[in-house]
């Protein structure tokens, strides 16, 4: 709908468009026929004739209409650049070897080339305009949520993607109890929570878990009943593609969904989850789950090959819809939990009541004390 | 998408009907000696044996075959049984003084054991006006008295309470007190103390009237209940442990706690005895433990026995177990290696014989029950057909052998009889046959071969419901061992006095744990077997029928293959000794084969057609042609990065160290962090939350602070190169035209190595194959993506079915492969099963358990499953034991699952790695160091105890009207949760109750769920019903259970069961 949304106004507009580029201290101004934008590359060649920079490479960003910083690289964003800009497209320019790679910490060029929409979480509290935003392709899926409307909005459903990367997924689980709403009234009931995110570990840099998130599902399974040996086992055979359904501890970050969506940029920090069209379906099929889990047979000769699978990927579809972060977590709208402890937990039915007994004192260094 | 989510197993009520016929569980008999026996009684009249255990398990035990078991509701010490005689009624007291009435009673011809009532005595007396010191609270001795209609029960304080057995209610009134006793006895005996504890109650063997009393001071007395009055006292000084009537009732003969007996003779002129007519302390001078029990048997042929345990000099011989035998001047001192519990010896009890004429001595040991035939010269050891110590050296490893043909089970027989010869009456010496076995001839021979720390590998026949030890191969004589067996008897013979003499077989000590038995391997039908030990050895052994003397060839394959940088720093290799070695009739080795670096074997595999063996240790698999004893293959599985295998145990000693200081500083951490806590500022807040959290849910309290690190499994984890199996098919691998003999190897990294083998073809006749080199090309490698540890590899033919083993198919025993359609190989992992189709490996079926379940496969094995229904219908199914002990069972090869239930308790580390699953359904698990509990899968082919009891007493429906409760149908004795059947409800063959349950439609609600899988099994679940309990009601009342609570669930969780079952 987001995307609609901003074609819809791009077709609205007619006639030319004023480009105003920047690059170090100089402006140019030039403008373009919006109907006919033409190619990036060609855009990228006018831009270093109007500069005189014909032999400099250059990273190209514009500014959206929320006032952030993103890049043109190719056709696609070249084209959201053109559609979205009223009246006027910025432009700024950056020498590719001034540019701050280090903050994303994403140098690690991956296979993924295919164009990601990278929806980047807005922060209009924080304004930092000389933040540089790699380039997509730069990008790799680390984790997205999934399912948003088929779930609750007091759950959320996050898939971490392990494989391709070295970090590891970093986080650790624990027994505890939460309040359910049961047939009998409100029933205390032992549950499986985060209890520890490894600093620098997937789970963490995501934001999407956080302490004392109430694991729910572990790719489809419910896990109420079963032990934390057995979750652990769950979670383990699953890490390659896991997907876990948590009661976020922090409630504040919830999608509304009944609202309008804001799309990348919205207006509100509490509406900070994307309201892109999701898969209608869970993401978690079993099928789709063999494309991550192809055993490798070596033949007698000694050429690895993959085993054949018979059904083709669905994935470059599924990653259109998906939600690509990584960022820290203090980056984005997550609170870190230490923040949430004073917070009274908003909707008395979700509310959890931590078991404090002595013997969770091991748990208590990075825990979140949430009261009734 | 949405099909695939929606899909259900499990609705087609036609395959619901088929698998009732096909799987059901039992657990059906407990095979090996009971785990810390307390309590020996016997029944002279039925001559049936009970032994009880601290877990509150009794057990009673006839002639083979007749077996009964209960376990008492709490678990609590057994500590006296008494059986009431001819009546099949056993009186039970625990260790928390109360009394429990166990009876055999008949259904439908089968005997079971139940218990009837129960009896908890009051704290705190009021009635009677007894005070405070004659509490019933502590009951030390109970005696049946009155044809077994009235128990008396001696207490700590003195008295002497009589209760009526039918009922199980106190006879109000006939309190004997102490104060009552002291009357009759003289002042300056009294002087102001105490009797003590009642210690002894011996009834009369005449008179039923009298009993002997004895006190803890040793104080005896002979009280007359009749006309309610002392009859005679004997002023014992010293401190009293036992007594024992002679058999006409004119002697008693005392046992004491400082290592003396006394006897006393009945002087009917006066009713005061001072003096014992013989007082001797046998094992004196020196001060002597105390004779903790002691039996006086006098024979017709003159002079009597006295048996007594314990009573040995303190300061030599104090730390023996012993129980001395003593007629006339024969004296010997039976000497065990565990406590002794207690003894009684088998005698005739018939009143119109004036003599005992003991036929046998029973003394039951902590760790076995040995039986001595009192009336052959020597007094040898009987042999027990049951109660097998299994753990007479820690058992190391286990494997089961089905349908062992005729032929090779009467060698094992004949070896074992050569081995320990037997009295031609060696069978029918033992004194122990009450009870009819009416079990069917087992249809075929199961052996189960345990291997032992010791080096030995023991052989049983698990055909029926008694394990009975076959032949013992030991293999510790090939080696060199550190010490040396010739000491220790040299040290016992310089001794000749106490006369010594060793009984029994438990021994715990190994020589040398380095040659413990790791992994068993045998072929029935050339009677070959390999037996691998801790060392790296791996032994091909060969049955001969003579004994002979000769060398056994030594080969040694190095697995590491030149990988540089590693250093073995775990133990040495054994050294064989050199030069021809004597070898009884048996299993003679043939080669031995050493795996260097010398760490212990984790898998082993013989292929007898092929004379192939395979094998693998931490560090790599082998593969050596015994015939030409030349090595063919040996591949190192190493990790380039996995340096901790290569250490050896040592470091790993050293790396446990470390994570124990590690967590010790956790430890200490959370408490510093702890403290801090109090000092904050919202701390009063937090308690007061924590409090509120106990009060509401107190049982979370247990709930650990425990967390589990997720991470997937990386590349290198330490031990990633241990081979987990092997095994040997003649399939396709390179291409689908041709098969031939192939070896695949899976290691604990999710790795699967393919071989093809150039085998040369046996000839037509000959059985060998002609002496050429046997070659091996690797084939495929296969490396699972999620990295668990490959548990099993199985080749299925065409039609799915599993490949035949070795000559199975020659020689017409079983269906030959289907050669021409597609073949597979099924890869169990820890984590999936998985069907990859041969020869171009590809995914066919596949069934993620870790994913769906959250448990991890323990143990997997092929079973046929033959349907109660129809006679000749089987299918061929994967039975697996998961990390949470529970079985379950999947379609092969389309990975289906078929039912699962809980079996051990997950906690039972020890019992689930134990575990072995037989070919036919049924499995073993060592429930105790020295048990094995036997269960079955199948619905057909069930082993368990049917037998019977001719019991004297006449039951009268008041009696049955009048039990308190009905004992849950029994599980097993040491206290597993779980239901176990009445035996009566399915004997073997296809039975009523099944037939009806089948026939009857299901609720749908349990057809059309895949939570049906699990209706027939539910821990701690307990009936408190009367009457008969059959199978159908078992399942009927826990599936109406289970619905119910099924209905109280929401919808997601259905939701998320489907997917439970979701299989591609």
């Amino acid at each position: 709908m987001n995307r609609g949304h901003r074609h819809g106004a791009g077709s609205g507009c007619l006639g030319t468009m004023e480009v105003k580029s920047k690059f170090g201290a100089e402006f140019r101004r030039f403008s373009l026929e919006r109907s006919k934008p033409g190619k990036f590359e060609e855009f990228y060649g006018l831009l270093q004739h109007v500069h005189k920079i014909p032999n400099v490479d250059v990273l190209v960003g514009y500014a959206d209409i929320h006032g952030d910083l993103l890049p043109i690289n190719n056709d696609d964003n070249y084209h959201k650049a053109v559609s979205t800009a009223n009246p006027l497209l910025r432009i700024f320019i950056q020498k590719k070897e001034e540019a701050d790679y280090s903050a994303f910490g994403t140098d690690t060029l991956t296979k993924k080339k295919n164009v990601l929409t990278n929806v980047l979480r807005p922060d209009n509290h924080r304004k930092k305009p000389h933040i540089v935003i790699s380039m997509p392709q730069d990008f790799r899926p680390v984790s997205s949520i999934i399912d948003v409307d088929i779930l609750p909005e007091t759950h959320r459903r996050v898939r971490l993607y392990k494989y391709g990367t070295e970090k590891p997924l970093g986080f650790y689980i624990r027994d505890g109890s939460s309040v359910r709403v049961t047939p009998h009234g409100l029933e205390k009931v032992p549950g499986i929570f985060i209890s520890r995110l490894v600093p620098g570990g997937l789970a963490q840099s995501t934001g999407l878990l956080a302490v004392n998130d109430e694991v729910l599902e572990v790719n489809g399974i419910e896990v109420s009943g079963k032990s934390l040996d057995q979750v652990t086992d769950m979670m383990i055979a699953n890490s390659r593609n896991l997907i876990i359904t948590v009661r976020p501890a922090n409630q504040r970050n919830n999608v509304v969904r009944n609202s309008r969506a804001s799309g990348s940029s919205g207006q509100s920090t509490d509406n900070s989850l994307p309201g892109h069209p999701q898969p209608a379906e869970p993401s978690f099929e079993p099928e789709d789950e063999d494309s991550e889990e192809e055993d490798l047979i070596i033949e007698g000769d000694g050429a690895p090959r993959q085993i054949p699978r018979a059904a083709p990927p669905a994935e470059s579809l599924e990653s259109l819809a998906q939600v690509e972060l990584s960022f820290e977590s203090g980056h984005n709208g997550f609170l870190p939990s230490r923040e949430a402890s004073s917070a009274p937990v908003a909707s008395g039915t979700n509310a959890e009541l931590e078991t404090r007994a002595p013997g969770h004192k091991l748990l208590e260094e990075d825990g979140t004390i949430i009261t009734l | 998408m949405m099909k695939f989510r929606f899909r259900r197993q499990g609705a087609d009520p036609q395959r619901e009907k088929l698998k009732q016929e096909l799987f059901a569980f039992h657990k059906t008999v407990e095979h090996g000696f009971p785990n810390q026996p307390s309590a020996l009684a016997f029944d002279p009249e039925l001559r049936i044996m009970a032994l009880g255990t601290r877990s509150g398990a009794v057990k009673i035990y006839g002639a083979p075959g007749v077996e009964f078991t209960g376990l008492h509701r709490d678990t609590a010490t057994v500590t006296q049984m008494h059986f009431l005689p001819g009546q099949g009624r056993l009186l039970t007291l625990l260790d928390d003084s109360s009394l429990h009435l166990w009876e055999i009673v008949h259904h439908n011809g089968c005997a079971h054991l139940e218990e009837a009532l129960s009896f908890q005595p009051p704290s705190r007396l009021g009635f009677d006006g007894v005070s405070a010191p004659s509490s019933l609270s502590r009951v030390t001795v109970v005696l049946l008295v009155a044809a077994g209609n009235t128990a008396a029960l001696g207490t700590e304080g003195g008295s002497i309470f009589f209760l009526d057995v039918t009922m199980l209610t106190l006879l109000e009134g006939q309190t004997l007190s102490p104060d009552e006793v002291l009357r009759s006895v003289p002042d300056d005996y009294r002087c102001g103390k105490a009797l003590g504890p009642v210690e002894s109650l011996q009834g009369h063997p005449r008179d039923p009237a009298k009993i002997l009393i004895g006190y803890s001071r040793g104080l005896l007395v002979i009280w007359n209940r009749a006309a309610q009055c002392v009859d005679h006292v004997f002023l014992g000084n010293q401190q009293l442990e036992s007594l024992c009537w002679g058999r006409d009732g004119s002697t008693i003969v005392s046992s004491h706690s400082d290592g003396s007996y006394a006897v006393w003779s009945l002087d009917t002129s006066s009713s005061l005895t001072p003096q014992p007519t013989m007082a001797t302390t046998p094992y004196g001078p020196f001060p002597c433990k105390a004779i903790n029990k002691i039996l006086w048997r006098n024979c017709e042929s003159g002079s009597h026995f006295i048996i007594f345990s314990g009573g040995m000099p303190r300061a030599s011989y104090g730390d023996r177990h012993c129980v001395s035998v003593l007629r006339a001047e024969t004296l010997v001192t039976l000497d065990f290696t565990s406590r002794i519990i207690d003894f009684f010896t088998v005698h005739s009890t018939r009143p119109e014989d004036s003599f005992d004429d003991p036929q046998a001595l029973a003394v039951l040991l902590e760790e076995e029950l040995v039986v001595l035939d009192l009336q052959a010269p020597g007094w040898p050891a009987v042999p027990a057909p049951y109660l097998a110590p299994l753990h007479s050296s820690a058992i190391t490893c286990s494997a089961h052998v089905a349908n062992v043909p005729a032929k090779l089970w009467a060698r094992i027989v004949s070896a074992g009889e050569q081995q320990s010869p037997q009295p031609a009456s060696g069978a029918s010496n033992w004194p122990i046959t009450g009870g009819r076995n009416l079990a069917q001839e087992p249809s075929q021979r199961g052996l189960l071969l345990t291997g032992h720390e010791d080096g030995t590998v023991r052989f049983w026949d698990a055909s029926g419901v008694a394990l009975r030890p076959l032949y013992k191969l030991s293999t510790a004589g090939l080696f060199q061992t550190e010490c040396e067996h010739a000491d220790s008897l040299a040290q016992a013979a310089e001794d000749d006095w106490p006369p010594f003499r060793k009984v029994g077989c438990f021994d715990p000590y190994s020589d040398d744990p380095r040659l413990g038995v790791q992994k068993v391997a045998l072929c029935k039908y050339t009677a070959q077997m390999v037996v691998a030990g801790t060392a790296g050895q791996v032994l091909v052994l060969e049955l001969s029928d003579v004994p002979a003397e000769k060398a056994v060839s030594v080969a040694s394959m190095d697995l590491l293959q030149d990988r540089e940088g590693f250093t073995w720093k775990g133990h040495e290799r054994l050294s064989p000794r050199t030069g021809p070695l004597p070898w009884p009739a048996g299993f003679q080795p043939r080669v031995l084969v050493q795996c260097l670096p010398p760490a212990a074997v984790t898998a082993v595999t013989l292929q007898a057609e092929w004379s192939l063996v395979a094998f693998g240790t931490s560090h790599g698999f082998g593969l050596f042609d015994y015939q030409r004893k030349a090595p063919v293959l040996a591949r190192c599985t190493l990790h380039p990065n996995d340096s901790l295998a290569m250490e050896g145990p040592l470091s790993r000693v050293k790396s446990l160290k470390k994570s124990l200081r590690q967590s010790f500083r956790r430890i200490r951490k959370s408490r510093v962090s702890g403290k801090k806590r109090v000092a904050n500022a919202n701390s009063k807040l937090q308690e007061a939350n924590a409090q509120l959290a106990e009060q509401a849910c107190p049982h979370d309290v247990e709930t650990t602070p425990v967390q589990r690190r997720i991470e997937p499994r990386s590349a290198d984890d330490s031990l990633s190169g241990v081979v987990r199996c092997l095994c040997f098919a003649d399939t396709f691998l390179r291409d689908a035209a041709h098969h031939g003999p192939t070896m695949w190897a899976g290691t604990n990294s999710g790795s699967v190595f393919a071989y093809a083998l150039e085998v040369p073809a046996a000839t037509s006749g000959g059985e060998k194959r002609p002496e050429r080199a046997v070659e091996a090309v690797l084939g495929k490698e296969v490396q699972l993506m999620h990295r668990a540890p490959v548990v099993a590899i199985a080749v299925l033919d065409g039609r799915g079915r599993p490949l035949p083993e070795p000559y199975e198919a020659s020689r017409d025993l079983a269906q030959a492969p289907d050669m021409q359609g597609g073949h597979a190989v099924l890869i169990a992992s820890e984590e999936q099963f998985k069907v990859f189709t041969l020869p171009k490996v590809s995914a066919k079926t596949k069934f993620k358990l870790t994913a769906h379940e959250g448990c991890r496969v323990r143990k997997v094995a092929l079973a046929t499953f033959a349907s109660v229904a129809c006679e000749d219908y089987a299918e061929t199914c994967l039975a697996c034991l998961t990390n949470l002990g529970d079985v379950h069972v999947f379609s092969v090869p389309g990975l289906r699952p078929q039912v699962h239930y809980s079996c051990i308790r997950k906690e039972d580390i020890s019992g689930i790695a134990s575990c072995v699953f037989t070919r036919h359904g049924q499995g073993f698990y060592l429930i105790s160091p020295s048990e094995f509990e036997r269960f079955s899968l199948s619905a057909r082919n069930i082993t368990e105890p049917l037998c019977s009891l001719d019991i004297a007493w006449p039951r009268d429906g008041s009696q049955a009207s009048q039990r308190l409760q009905e004992s849950p149908k029994l599980s097993q004795a040491n206290g597993t949760p779980s239901i176990m059947l009445a035996p009566q409800s399915h004997d073997g063959s296809p039975n009523p109750a099944h037939c009806k349950g089948a026939d009857t439609p299901e609720p749908p609600e349990a057809t059309l769920s895949p939570m049906s899988i699990d209706s027939a099994t539910s821990a701690d679940t307990t009936l408190d019903t009367t009457g008969d309990v059959t199978v159908e009601d078992v399942k009927d009342f826990l599936g109406s259970s289970e619905e119910s609570e099924r209905n109280l669930r929401n919808l997601a969780e259905d939701e998320a069961r489907a997917h439970a079952i979701l299989i591609k």
